[in-house]
């Protein structure tokens, strides 16, 4: 009787917040599936500030978006050949 | 010139026909001159929506290839000075008009015309594409379901994509009674996940069921409760500022006796 009453009363056992919490894990996928040509522009600047510190192969680099359960991240995978002796001078 | 507004939504069946309808009817009601397009080539209603399904000689297509002029094809209201309709075809498919001819198509009527409302079909393939060519401002219709709220979403996008930023979301078919009881999605859930300005809420009602039937437009019945959402709505566009209508207004008597019991 009590379990009935606040099920009546209580907002919280709702099947809407089964509703928000299924639609904010798709929606985190969703919204991770960029576009090709994005991608690839994330790339060539991401080329272009680590040429600064180090020379690196630009042939061998992949950059992906990894998503699992509800996190999304970033992987790049940059080969490095050497570092410059012009970022050592820098700092 | 006027203004070419998009009315969209990725999912089918949420309402974006019955909600050009009453945005047309409703700028016309105001004293607008309105012309609403039909871009669902090879499935349109928006002519029955509105009861005009009998009066149509050309549609779209006839117009982008050159078959009648633009001035032939569109139908006018005889019951809302203002108010025409240009149909689409519906033995043609999608392909049968080009963004390019959209786009050409809808900068003709902004000359004669104060709101253009293109009726966009579902989908995200070439009729998107096509309706939101030539459109400048976008609506975005959802309703309180997870479907519906994740193609909003992704309808959002491409949208922004397409260069059509800030576009603007009608909740449709919302159930006071269902979200009071948390087995609904409420208005703040949706804008909440949505990130998006609200143009409008329409509550769940039968009315607007009886009004299709009969090919009329709830906006012009003053007494309903979706009328009047439709017509607060006409009224933002137009630039008013109108306060959104508490719709849990009648939560009172639970809330305090969820109160007295203790339970949140």
């Amino acid at each position: 009787m009590l379990e009935f009453l606040s099920r009546l009363f209580s907002r919280d056992n709702g099947s809407k917040n089964v509703a928000k919490e299924r639609l904010r894990l798709v929606l985190v996928h969703d919204r991770t599936s960029i576009s090709p040509q994005l991608l690839e522009t994330l790339k060539a600047d991401l080329i272009q500030v680590v040429s600064n510190y180090m020379e690196i192969d630009e042939s061998a680099l992949e950059v992906n978006l990894d998503s699992s359960g509800n996190t999304v991240a970033l992987v790049a995978n940059i080969p490095v050949k050497g570092m410059k002796r012009t970022a050592n001078r820098r700092i | 010139m006027g203004e070419v507004i998009v009315v969209t939504s990725g999912k089918g069946g949420v309402g974006k026909t019955t909600t050009t309808a009453n945005i047309g009817a409703g700028l016309a009601s105001m004293g607008c001159k309105v012309a609403l397009v039909d871009a669902d080539i090879g499935l349109r209603n928006l002519d029955v929506v509105l009861g005009l399904e009998n009066r149509i000689v050309y549609d779209i297509v006839d117009v982008t290839s050159g078959n009648c002029r633009l001035r032939q094809a569109l139908i006018k209201d005889k019951r809302l000075e203002g108010l025409h309709l240009l149909p689409a075809a519906q033995t043609k498919d999608k392909t049968a008009v080009s963004p390019e001819q959209m786009r050409e198509l809808c900068g003709e009527l902004k000359k004669e015309f104060d709101y253009i409302i293109i009726d966009c079909p579902a989908g995200i393939e070439q009729g998107f594409r096509n309706a939101v060519a030539g459109a400048e401002k976008a609506v975005v219709v959802t309703t309180p379901e997870v479907s519906a709220v994740r193609d909003a979403d992704r309808i959002i996008g491409l949208l922004e994509a397409a260069g059509l930023y800030e576009p603007k979301l009608v909740i449709n078919r919302i159930r006071l009674k269902m979200v009071r009881q948390g087995d609904m999605m409420s208005i703040e859930d949706i804008i909440d996940i949505l990130a998006i300005d609200l143009l409008g809420v329409i509550p769940e009602d039968e009315l607007i069921v009886i009004t299709t039937n009969r090919g009329e437009a709830v906006v012009l019945d003053q007494n309903s409760r979706s009328g009047q959402a439709y017509r607060n709505i006409t009224r933002r566009i137009l630039g008013e500022e109108v306060p959104m209508v508490n719709l849990e207004e009648e939560d009172g008597f639970l809330k305090k006796l969820r109160k007295i019991i203790g339970l949140k």
